[in-house]
């Protein structure tokens, strides 16, 4: 799957607090979330983003809490991918887990400008800065990490094995 | 090769007899906590799976500590959510306010956390546990739900890093501040994907409560999960307390660790981190002079009794600065007793300190303390992001109890010497 799109973009430990500040979190409505989504780092977010645009964070993207809400928001709010030097462990495994889709790559996290178009084959893990014409190879998942994103995320993969 | 203590644990829950660093396993968990804010997500997924009923009604704990007692309506339908829920179940460990605490201080408290374990919880603080020898990690909403489901969890085995502190810790200074030490070392992701395992001397004479501070911010550091070996002390504060034998696992003389750190804490001081990554740390004598607004002294880090103790020791016969609003949070309805028993509420109430119920509340910027645009806070919690009391504007400087209450008392950030000559 390739989309492409324009790159927001932030520098090192963007934590979960500034995603989606805490107190918005006395609601877990997908659309409610977006509306907040990355309210505290870049208050204009919400109203900029479009559909199929992309996050760029530096190191440990998605540090803090464990709230889902973070990942969540993100993903509702249209953001295709979010790309990263690292990423905090916890948000990590819960966007794999939502299907929000994730890149590990230095490169890219270091040297796509703000506000860039980008695009991103989720296949072969290619993200290519078209302005540019630099692509940049992000790291591959784990087999087993594949298998959840494949199914769509961890709650269709374990609906589908108790169904077997 | 030996293994690691988080090694055993996990071999041991996934039917493995050795597993190695970066391998994935499913594995069994012995317990899975939600609260508030996360359940009700977890909840909404579980219902997904189309599993009618939980893999085990008295393995899971749902704490509604966050904003409750409900700060507003939106805040009580999704406490709602994990009350239904807990009914339908006949889920055995759901706390009602008047009955519930801080999580992470009620869990260890009514012996649901237990050495060799594995405890997942929908909250990034469940490395809390880790002080008792279990391996207690943070997941998300769907993570907990699968686990919910199926009594299980994919878990990706983390490196270990071993952290030896030797010496004797000067008066004053406690676990919190040999966490926050620690992760003005490392950085914020020094311990990315990675096991902390606390040891040495200066561990060895730590009291649970500041054991359980320390761990309670492994997170801080990136850690997966912040270790220390199970011993007399922790055998004592879990005998009458565990609901469950357990076994406790210990770190083989040859497994191999990622890192090894070597601190002196001899001549430690209470540590200040300042704005805006728990990371910006310094000793207390180096903060400068910081004016504050309010002073927080509770949450899951730092709301055990000692830390109640030790605030009461300070403000015993002084008064909370007239510029200063000092708010007071008990982890557990059972600490808030004893603190009464004990005479500290009275002597924190005549000094002006206000006390509120358990919860969570001003920690993460929930309710009951939230600061106003360029206000600043001490607070013995456990993070200084941007916003994360209040306003984005405003400021977070962690430290230990002793110190958040002495610069409730001067009005600005200062060593418990400086009010107690």
């Amino acid at each position: 799957m390739i989309f492409t799109g324009k790159v927001f973009k932030y520098g090192d430990n963007v934590d979960t607090d500034v995603i989606i500040p805490a107190r918005f979190l006395n609601s877990s409505e997908p659309a409610e979330l977006a509306a907040h989504c990355m309210e505290d780092i870049d208050p204009a977010f919400a109203s900029k983003v479009k559909k199929g645009d992309i996050i760029i964070g530096g190191k440990n993207f998605g540090s803090g809490s464990s709230r889902e809400h973070a990942p969540l928001a993100i993903k509702s709010s249209g953001v295709a991918c979010v790309i990263a030097e690292s990423f905090a462990r916890i948000f990590y495994r819960n966007s794999i887990n939502i299907g929000l889709p994730i890149l590990v790559s230095a490169g890219a996290a270091t040297n796509i400008k703000k506000g860039a178009r980008i695009s991103v084959d989720l296949d072969t893990g290619q993200i290519n800065d078209l302005a540019q014409n630099k692509v940049y190879q992000s790291e591959p998942f784990p087999e087993f990490m594949q298998e959840i994103i494949k199914a769509g995320g961890l709650i269709e993969k374990i609906r589908k094995e108790l169904a077997e | 090769m030996g293994m690691t203590m988080i090694e055993k644990i996990i071999a041991a829950h996934a039917g493995f007899d050795q597993v190695y660093p970066g391998q994935i396993v499913n594995a069994r968990v012995d317990m899975v906590l939600g609260n508030d804010i996360t359940a009700p997500v977890a909840i909404r997924e579980f219902r997904k799976i189309g599993k009618d009923r939980v893999f085990d009604p008295e393995r899971i704990v749902l704490v509604p500590d966050h904003f409750t007692p409900n700060k507003d309506i939106k805040s009580a339908e999704q406490a709602k959510i994990l009350r239904d829920f807990a009914k339908e179940q006949g889920l055995k460990y759901y706390f009602e306010i008047g009955q519930m605490g801080i999580e992470h201080c009620l869990l260890p408290e009514q012996g649901l956390a237990l050495p060799g374990e594995i405890i997942i919880g929908a909250d990034s603080h469940t490395c809390t546990y880790g002080a008792l020898g279990a391996f207690a990690t943070g997941i998300g909403s769907t993570d907990m739900a699968a686990a919910m489901a199926t009594g299980q969890l994919w878990f990706r085995v983390p490196p270990t890093i071993k952290f030896i502190y030797s010496g004797k810790l000067p008066a004053w200074v406690s676990g919190k501040d040999l966490i926050l030490y620690t992760i003005g070392q490392i950085g914020v992701d020094g311990a990315l994907y990675q096991a902390m395992e606390f040891s040495g001397e200066a561990i060895t004479a730590l009291s649970m409560d500041s054991r359980l501070a320390m761990s309670n911010m492994a997170i801080e550091a990136g850690g997966k999960c912040g270790l220390i070996a199970v011993d007399e002390k922790t055998a004592e504060y879990l005998k009458g307390r565990a609901v469950r034998d357990y076994t406790p696992y210990y770190s083989d003389s040859d497994a191999a660790y990622q890192k090894v750190f070597e601190y002196d804490v001899s001549e430690l001081e209470p540590q200040i981190a300042f704005p805006h990554l728990p990371e910006n740390t310094r000793p207390v004598s180096q903060a400068g002079d910081i004016k504050i607004d309010q002073a927080v002294i509770g949450s899951c880090t730092n709301g055990r009794i000692e830390d109640l103790r030790v605030a009461a020791r300070i403000f015993k016969d002084r008064q909370v600065h007239p510029d200063v609003r000092c708010i007071l949070f008990p982890g557990t309805q059972a600490i808030y007793k004893q603190a009464i028993g004990e005479g500290i509420i009275e002597t924190l109430i005549d000094a002006g300190v206000a006390i509120s119920t358990p919860t969570c509340g001003p920690c993460l910027g929930g309710h009951m303390g939230i600061l106003a645009k360029g206000e600043r806070c001490i607070s013995t919690t456990n993070r200084n992001f941007v916003g994360r009391m209040g306003h984005t504007d405003s400021e977070v400087y962690l430290s230990n109890p002793a110190v958040a209450a002495a610069s409730a008392i001067a009005g600005y950030i200062v060593h418990p010497e400086g009010v107690i000559s």
